[in-house]
């Protein structure tokens, strides 16, 4: 019986072969091969920006929803058209490589790639700088990485110097004497989030003990930028250890955060974007003050080089003198140490204080 | 054997894999009416994105790690026993061979057989890993199905251990992942020219992938080894009574399985990324539905595997048309579900229209020349 059952098994997969091809291959001769390139250069003035999410796309409430901001900005200042595409969670760096294609052959030029992931493992040979020799007329910008190419430019940021001050305004809150620090995955990108915030710290108030703590890393893919409840697990472990704020470099996952502070009564600090503003009504009060990263600037500067015909492919550093970087004021509550951080920005933008990139202990 | 055709016997295989894919099209069609979207043009602009030069090709390289995948799955499934853990298996081969192929004391050993090499110890890692799962399935009788899914996470924790600067990863300049050594040029595999009218090539791992196809359908179709491996899966009290040793079977199963598993990560190591990076994970999960809907066979897996390619890659024309592209993913998931189904029930259909006839046969004078 056994025998009849795999002969018929064996028939019955090769009739499913052939049927599905008989699928696909009417698919392809009804509809005949297309062009693979098209839309480039059909006349048409207008500027169209093609700008690939990171994973989790619109409405994370951070980093790439920064991005849309300043894409929309650009949208409609400066008159150009937009298309933005988001990833997948489980995609490889070939899935990022054709998206960016997609882009570029369609049309789009510029292409920005948002995150460091379309840099790729290798960032010499990863999506961007192979999509940037594929596309060579198309200008590519990636955000958060440095990509080599004549038609690249990379938009980084000095997260350090925004973390350094929003580390001075929890040295100079705290009534503990300790804080602490969520990390969304532990990746040197976020160590800069993390060296920062306690360089921040030392220099407001020397002893000021800072307590930091990742919330996953690169061989889970990161999960931590978007696991709120993981967060707020995180958080509400700092504030038992005697932390009253908790700076929150984790995308997502900071609505935890926010929400631990909220049930414990204490504080915390918001990242990228102006979180006061953005984050769920309830626990808006719990947020002092954030450290931004102006994604949104940086997209929008770069479309605008492009359409008046400044772009410069390299290496694009947005720091506090650019106001690539900065903390934000809404809800009030540093308005008194204002003019203490307002002169640390100042002494790191004259280069009388450096700020370390990467946490010493 | 007799080349008789009988229709009754070509019902279900012929009738469960078309209705499979034409109910997960009608489902999808619902799924995009409901959003207020045009069916028919959808899909066509999907064929038409998908079939272009530069879609076939990603097809195929999509394809390479899920057809491995599926293999290594299928392998378990022959033997009735279900191998959740490729996914672990695959992870943890390939960031210890990445890491060997890539360090430094290897610098002298020539490029080919460093290839070998990275092959060798990951099928061994592989095999290793799922060689776990097996020994603790005949010593203590702990189900291979939750073993390897808690195998699965213990990979990955030891995969975030383990890649750190400071032990097997390191970070390329201006790069923000941690990656294993950057294999050196004559360690990677070129793609292979054979889509034309694109530039892009295919994995030239393809080839290992057609290989282990074909090892696959003779090990189990044509081999002592096989027969005792399917006769244990179909029947195992029937297997063990003329003489089959389960133990060793399911030993010898699961390292096969997790061999072949090793390899699922490779593709993109020699073809794509040049180091083990976790930027790419589900490829074993994605292999257990390729099975699935493949039942098995070497050319039904290639041929699911090829479809998911093909899906997968006319859904990112969706994004730039405004539509949403998880409703291939809901394609893939109801064609996987139907064509279970549907085979379930075609069989159940045709076991009675035998039935019926046998009985009729037997009523009546049997004619000359009955087939076996």
């Amino acid at each position: 019986m056994g025998k009849e059952v795999i002969l018929r098994q064996a028939r019955g997969m090769q009739l499913l072969a052939v049927a599905s091809a008989a699928v696909l291959l009417l698919g392809v001769s009804a509809c005949g091969g297309g062009d693979d390139d098209s839309g480039t250069g059909d006349g048409k003035t207008k500027v169209k920006v093609g700008l690939a999410f990171d994973i989790g796309g619109r409405g994370d409430k951070s980093f790439n929803d920064a991005a849309a901001a300043g894409l929309d900005k650009a949208k409609q200042e400066l008159d150009v058209e937009v298309k933005d595409l988001a990833a997948n969670a489980t995609e490889s760096e070939n899935d990022k490589y054709e998206r960016l294609k997609l882009l570029c052959t369609s049309g789009y030029n510029p292409v920005i790639a948002v995150g460091f992931v379309y840099a790729g493992a290798d960032p010499a040979t990863g999506p961007v700088a192979k999509a940037a020799k594929e596309c060579p007329d198309t200008k590519f910008a990636i955000i958060d990485s440095v990509v080599p190419g004549s038609n690249v430019a990379s938009l980084v940021f000095a997260e350090e110097q925004g973390s350094f001050l929003v580390g001075a305004a929890a040295a100079l809150k705290t009534t503990s004497g300790t804080v602490g620090f969520v990390g969304g995955c532990d990746t040197p990108l976020i160590k800069k989030f993390e060296a920062g915030f306690k360089a921040g710290a030392a220099a407001a108030k020397a002893g000021t003990k800072v307590l930091a703590q990742y919330i996953s890393t690169p061989a889970d893919k990161c999960s931590g930028f978007n696991d709120p409840a993981k967060g707020q697990t995180v958080a509400e472990g700092m504030y038992d250890q005697g932390a009253d704020i908790v700076y929150q470099a984790a995308g997502g996952s900071g609505s935890g955060v926010f929400k631990a502070a909220k049930a414990k009564g204490k504080l915390a600090i918001g990242v990228d974007s102006d979180q006061y503003n953005t984050a769920d009504a309830a626990v808006k009060d719990v947020i002092i003050t954030s450290m931004l990263k102006r994604v949104d600037v940086a997209v929008y500067d770069f479309v605008k080089s492009v359409s008046n015909n400044t772009f410069a492919a390299g290496t694009l550093t947005f720091d506090l003198k650019k106001e690539g970087v900065g903390y934000s004021t809404s809800g009030g509550k540093v308005d008194d140490i204002k003019p203490k951080l307002d002169e640390y920005k100042q002494q790191i933008i004259d280069g009388k204080v450096t700020v370390p990139t990467a946490p010493t202990s | 054997m007799k080349t008789r055709f009988d229709w009754v016997r070509l019902l279900p295989p012929l009738i469960a894999p078309l209705g499979a894919i034409l109910i997960a099209l009608v489902v999808s069609s619902i799924v995009l009416a409901v959003g207020g979207k045009e069916v028919f043009p959808t899909f066509e602009l999907m064929l038409d994105y998908g079939s272009q030069p530069g879609s076939i090709a990603a097809m195929l390289d999509k394809a390479t790690p899920y057809y491995l995948s599926a293999v290594a799955a299928a392998i378990g499934f022959r033997m009735g026993l279900f191998n959740i853990g490729v996914d672990g298996q695959y992870r943890i081969a390939a960031l210890l061979a990445a890491a060997l192929g890539g360090a430094s004391f290897m610098d002298a050993v020539p490029g080919v057989v460093r290839i070998v090499l990275i092959v060798l110890v990951a099928m061994l890692v592989g095999a290793a890993w799922a060689g776990l799962a097996a020994l603790l399935k005949v010593t203590r009788g702990v189900s291979e199905v939750i073993s390897t899914i808690m195998l699965n996470t213990i990979a990955g924790g030891f995969v975030a251990f383990l890649l750190t600067t400071d032990k097997l990863g390191v970070q390329a300049a201006g790069s923000n992942a941690v990656t294993t050594p950057i294999l050196p040029k004559d360690v990677w595999i070129s793609d292979l020219p054979i889509v034309s009218g694109t530039k892009d090539g295919v994995f030239g791992f393809i080839v290992v992938a057609a290989l282990v196809g074909v090892a696959y359908w003779f090990l189990l179709g044509r081999t002592r080894f096989g027969f005792d491996l399917r006769a244990a899966g179909a029947n195992p009290s029937a297997a063990v009574a003329s003489g089959v040793d389960a133990k060793r079977m399911v030993i010898a199963a699961m390292l096969l399985s997790g061999a072949v598993a090793g390899l699922v990560g490779l593709p993109q190591l020699f073809g794509e990324q040049h180091a083990f990076t976790e930027s790419v994970g589900g490829l074993g999960f994605t292999g257990i539905a390729i099975a699935l809907l493949g039942r098995n066979h070497p050319i039904g897996m290639a041929f699911g595997a090829l479809l998911w390619g093909f899906l997968e890659r006319s859904a990112q024309i969706l994004d730039l048309e405004g539509i949403p592209k998880e409703t291939v993913t809901i394609m893939q998931g109801t064609a996987v579900l139907a064509v279970v189904v549907a085979y379930e029930l075609t069989s159940h259909v045709t076991k009675r229209l035998q039935q019926k006839r046998v009985g009729e046969s037997v009523a009546t004078p049997a004619p000359t020349g009955v087939s076996a």
